[in-house]
């Protein structure tokens, strides 16, 4: 005799069906890099997407409804027997509900907005960033390292499970600095240092690219991010270090120069290509970064 | 003299496209040239319309110059597509590119959608308004030529000189000199600027006519909703064009003279103007959208054949929206980092903007309720309109939504949020009020079937194109990239918005193909009134005569001609010949042509520092003010016995 699904394991059935059926339907697969998050950051966004994309629908939905079931009940036609009231032009009661309605959806949105706005501005508390120095420049993006003294070219190495302070500058025309899979993106801006922090749950590759458009190479501002352990990112800390060459004011020149480059990492960094002072007006206090 | 050539001609203009564009544009050219010698029409087109100050005339140039603008944008268009249709491809290069969709967006948003709009204002305000034409005639007519010639300084960037390529947003410091030394940014900013004096000029003069000229008895809320939508859209321009202008000035003061408000080092700032530029843009996305749901508060009644369901809150609502929409602008850079409380702040504004609109949508609907709803192709446009713009509005709050942005800002999301509100807004809202006008404007209609096929081609196009380039955002794919690799999951969802776009084009094809054809063969108008209309502009003959109304109608009630008709009052507005009293008309003038023509050579000395031009073209816009300045002789007197024989042809005159 078949053994009867338990009705926990029915549920289970289910859900596995709904899913992968939505899945298939949606095409969400792993390329929705956006609704697949490997990082708080990124996870927080997308449950706030979802939220709101819910409260969206609960708007725009029974709408259609109504505005299809007008279009065929009032639609002009012999035969159909709908009321006609070609003066009725207002009503106090829907007229509160209408204004009252969407205030109430807009409230259930704009509370944890503003909420979510605050507590992703600041470092979670009582866990050490790793610092990341970001220059974005025609059409690559370099990296320093100040705590570790490294510097990278179009790629990164971080520790999985460590938030990771990235301060965002540019020696060039704008753009943004965006890991989809672990955060929302950033400006990077001649003459400004912003601050964003990210972590990966765990270890992994992720894509980076530039959001701003910044000229003919612009497409090429891709770079990968790989979350390792910390054993491990200890390790090729070390091996940067002694393998790699050192980076003179020199070589920073020729990096800056117009053109398009592959990976590269270095064992050291002139002091002083990262800006130390700014505009100011735009770091937080989130920022290590003094104001001038 | 060969540097000249070289500074005319760099390789940029001597590719495959921007050659036969050449040739396409010296063969029309010379045609147009041809035909009108041939037939002898030179003075007939400077004298009935170069030198018009009409406002049913500027209006029909308006739209002619938008309807030819919405072909070179949506060729534009079709070559961006094309290009992303497939990975890796190597159908435009990558300078290519950038150019297209920097030409592209900008001829859309200023020289497509603005004119299109202004041309349904020029056509149907004042006869909505029972009034003779606008406020400042001449005004209105040295505008349109602003507009023209500062259209025809950027589309000429694409063979000579080369087109600008940062962007319709044109952030410094790319479009710094040292980023970006080619002449194609100064035409961006040169000819926003021209055309940018003869919009702020459209808003002041609609504003006063609509509130200096109406007819007696129309008080302001007895005007159509559409006039409402025009007046707070000329006092959007009014402030929203300021800010514009000093980030314009400013950046081409860069370029030009070495300043250095925007540039990277020197002390500059490029985030200012970031903030100056979206200080004007966001309002802007009202002054194209605003007039498109007065247009749709016109058609709505009309086809369902009942009055628009609350007028008073429809008013409010449009109100709030023109305050609260300069209170948003920090939605374009949330990711700039202005700090959590700014942050917030711009959000929740923003979402609050999504009210008064959100009860605009439903007052459409119950509008329709208890109507009897006739499916024209002037109501299947607004009827496309309200489950896109739902879309638009809801993924709007999505982006207003500050953590959400993050992921969202520049990816392919926004772009299909923004195609949403402006095609299901701005473009489905012109298209229903050209259909609707039409008859008003020619005499004659437009073929309904032949619309509706172009309408479904465009519509279903459109969802085909803009529906996957939401799930692109989401894959993350960002906008302005001119190729990408295989293997990210890209590659189906941008061959499908392709095949939407082709469908779209093909759209467009039949609205011509339709125009074409009922400029022969479409049924004549000869009633002044074809849909059975709620207002004054219908009640007058089609095509509305020079003078408008023969004599001034006095307004009782909100739907001023259905109260006529309603209360059988329509014959008696039949004209009495003895109550035609001479009519005080504009004068046409040939200052707004000439104003505009040097405008033009202003921008093009500048353009290409060749100072000596500039200053023959500035001495010409000089001339050409003192000349309208000290020119007395601007209005002549209608004859009566004109007003009478012409009434009497139409069969108005009563006995
Ligand atoms: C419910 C009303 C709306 C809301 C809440 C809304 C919200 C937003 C937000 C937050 C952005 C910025 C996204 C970003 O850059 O990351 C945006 C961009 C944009 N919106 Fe809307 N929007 C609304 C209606 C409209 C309308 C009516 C139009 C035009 C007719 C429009 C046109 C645009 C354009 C053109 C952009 C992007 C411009 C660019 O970056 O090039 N939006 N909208
Ligand atoms: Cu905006």
């Amino acid at each position: 005799m078949p053994k009867r699904h338990s009705p926990r394991g029915r549920h289970r059935y289910w859900l596995t069906l709904a899913i992968a059926l939505g899945l298939t339907v949606s095409g969400c697969g792993q390329q929705y890099v956006v609704l697949h998050p490997k990082g708080p950051v990124a996870t927080s966004e997308l449950n706030l997407l979802i939220l709101a994309s819910v409260a969206m629908a609960l708007v725009i939905i029974p709408v259609w409804m109504l505005f299809a079931y007008t279009l065929v009940r009032f639609r002009d036609n012999p035969r159909h027997e709908g009321v006609f009231v070609p003066k009725w032009q207002s009503s106090r009661l829907l007229e509160i509900l209408l204004f009252v309605v969407p205030l109430i959806i807009v409230a259930v949105i704009a509370v944890p907005t503003v909420q979510k706005t605050y507590a992703l501005d600041r470092l979670p508390p009582k866990k050490d960033p790793v610092v990341i120095n970001v220059t974005s420049l025609d059409w690559k993006w370099l990296f320093q390292y100040p705590g570790q003294h490294i510097a990278t070219v179009n790629y990164i190495e971080i520790p999985a499970g460590k938030p990771v302070l990235f301060e965002l500058t540019a020696d060039s025309p704008m753009n943004t600095f965006w890991i989809p899979q672990l955060g929302g993106m950033e400006y990077t801006m001649p003459g400004e240092v912003l601050p964003l922090w990210l972590e990966a749950n765990k270890p992994g590759v992720y894509m980076g690219r530039s959001g701003q458009f910044s000229g003919t190479g612009f497409v090429h501002m891709v770079f990968s991010v790989k979350a390792v352990s910390s054993a491990a990112f200890n390790s090729w800390v070390q091996q940067v270090k002694t393998t790699a060459p050192g980076m003179s004011l020199a070589t920073y020149h020729s990096i800056v120069k117009i053109g398009t480059m592959g990976h590269e990492s270095f064992s050291s960094y002139p002091a002083g290509i990262f800006p130390t002072t700014t505009h100011g007006f735009t770091l937080t206090g989130s920022s290590p970064m003094k104001m001038p | 003299m060969s540097h000249i050539i070289a500074e005319l001609f760099p390789p940029s203009t001597l590719r495959l496209f921007e050659l036969i564009a050449d040739v396409l544009i010296v063969l029309t050219t010379v045609s147009i040239v041809g035909v009108l010698t041939y037939t002898k029409k030179w003075v007939w087109l400077w004298r009935e319309w170069l030198t018009s100050v009409d406002h049913k005339r500027i209006g029909i140039m308006y739209l002619i110059a938008a309807l030819v603008m919405l072909f070179r944008g949506g060729v534009d268009a079709l070559l961006l597509r094309t290009q992303l249709a497939f990975p890796n491809n190597h159908f435009l290069g990558p300078e290519h590119y950038d150019e297209i969709f920097t030409t592209h967006g900008t001829i859309m948003i200023f020289f497509m959608a603005m004119p299109f709009l202004f041309a349904l204002f020029n056509v149907a305000v004042p006869l909505m308004i029972g009034a003779r034409d606008v406020a400042f005639p001449r005004l209105n007519a040295v505008s349109f030529w602003l507009f023209a010639f500062g259209a025809l300084l950027l589309n000429i960037s694409f063979v000579i000189g080369g087109s600008p390529n940062a962007g319709w947003t044109a952030y410094p410091p790319l479009t710094e000199l040292r980023f970006n030394p080619s002449v194609g940014e100064n035409y961006y900013f040169l000819s926003l600027l021209i055309a940018g004096i003869g919009t702020t000029i459209t808003g002041i003069n609609f504003m006063v006519t609509i509130l200096r000229m109406r007819a007696p008895g129309m008080t302001l809320m007895k005007m159509p909703m559409f006039v409402w939508t025009v007046l707070v859209t000329g006092a959007l321009i009014i402030f929203a064009f300021p800010p514009l202008t000093v980030s314009l000035a400013l950046t081409l003061f860069d370029r030009l003279f070495g300043s250095s408000f925007f540039t990277l080092g020197h002390g500059g700032m490029p985030m200012m103007f970031v903030n100056l530029f979206w200080l004007f843009g966001h309002p802007e996305v009202y002054i194209v959208v605003l007039p498109a749901f007065g247009i749709f508060s016109e058609v709505v009644p009309v086809f369902s054949d009942k009055k628009l369901y609350g007028y008073p809150i429809m008013v409010a609502s449009v109100l709030a929206i023109t305050v609260l929409s300069y209170g948003v602008w920090v939605h374009h850079f949330f990711t700039m980092g202005a700090g959590p409380g700014v942050n917030a702040f711009f959000g929740v504004s923003t979402m609050l903007i999504a009210i008064p609109t959100g009860v605009k949508i439903f007052n459409w609907v119950l509008t329709m309720w208890g109507g009897r709803i006739r499916f024209t192709v002037a109501m299947l446009w607004q009827l496309a309109f309200i489950p896109a713009f739902l879309i638009a509005g809801a993924t709007g709050v999505l982006l207003a939504t500050v953590p959400v942005d993050y992921q969202m800002h520049n990816s392919y999301f926004l772009i299909a949020h923004f195609h949403f509100a402006l095609i299901g807004g701005t473009v489905f809202g012109v298209l229903s009020g050209m259909y609707y006008w039409w008859p008003k404007m020619f005499g004659y209609m437009l073929n309904e079937r032949q619309g509706k096929v172009a309408f479904w081609l465009f519509f279903i196009g459109f969802l085909v194109t803009f529906v996957p380039q939401y799930m692109l955002g989401l894959e993350g794919m960002t906008r302005r990239m001119y190729t990408y690799p295989p293997g990210l999951g890209w590659s189906s969802l941008n061959l499908v918005s392709t095949i939407g776009a082709f469908t779209q084009g093909a759209g467009f094809l039949v609205i011509v193909y339709n125009v074409l054809w009922s400029m022969r063969y479409g049924e004549r108008d000869l009633t002044g009134d074809p849909w059975n209309g709620r207002t004054l502009e219908w009640s007058i003959p089609s095509p509305a005569p020079e003078y408008n109304f023969a004599i001034v109608p006095v307004v009782h009630d909100r739907d001023a001609w259905w109260d006529m008709k309603q209360s059988g009052k329509s014959e008696a507005f039949k004209v009495k010949s003895s109550a035609i009293r001479p009519v005080h008309m504009p004068k046409r003038s040939a200052m707004p042509f000439l104003l505009g023509l040097s405008f033009f050579v202003v921008g093009f000395g500048m353009t290409f520092s060749w100072w000596v031009i500039a200053i023959i073209g500035g001495l010409g816009v000089l001339a050409s003010l003192l000349y309208g300045a000290f020119d007395y002789d601007d209005f002549e007197e209608l004859d009566p016995e004109v007003i009478r024989r012409t009434e009497a042809g139409l069969g108005r005159l009563q006995a």
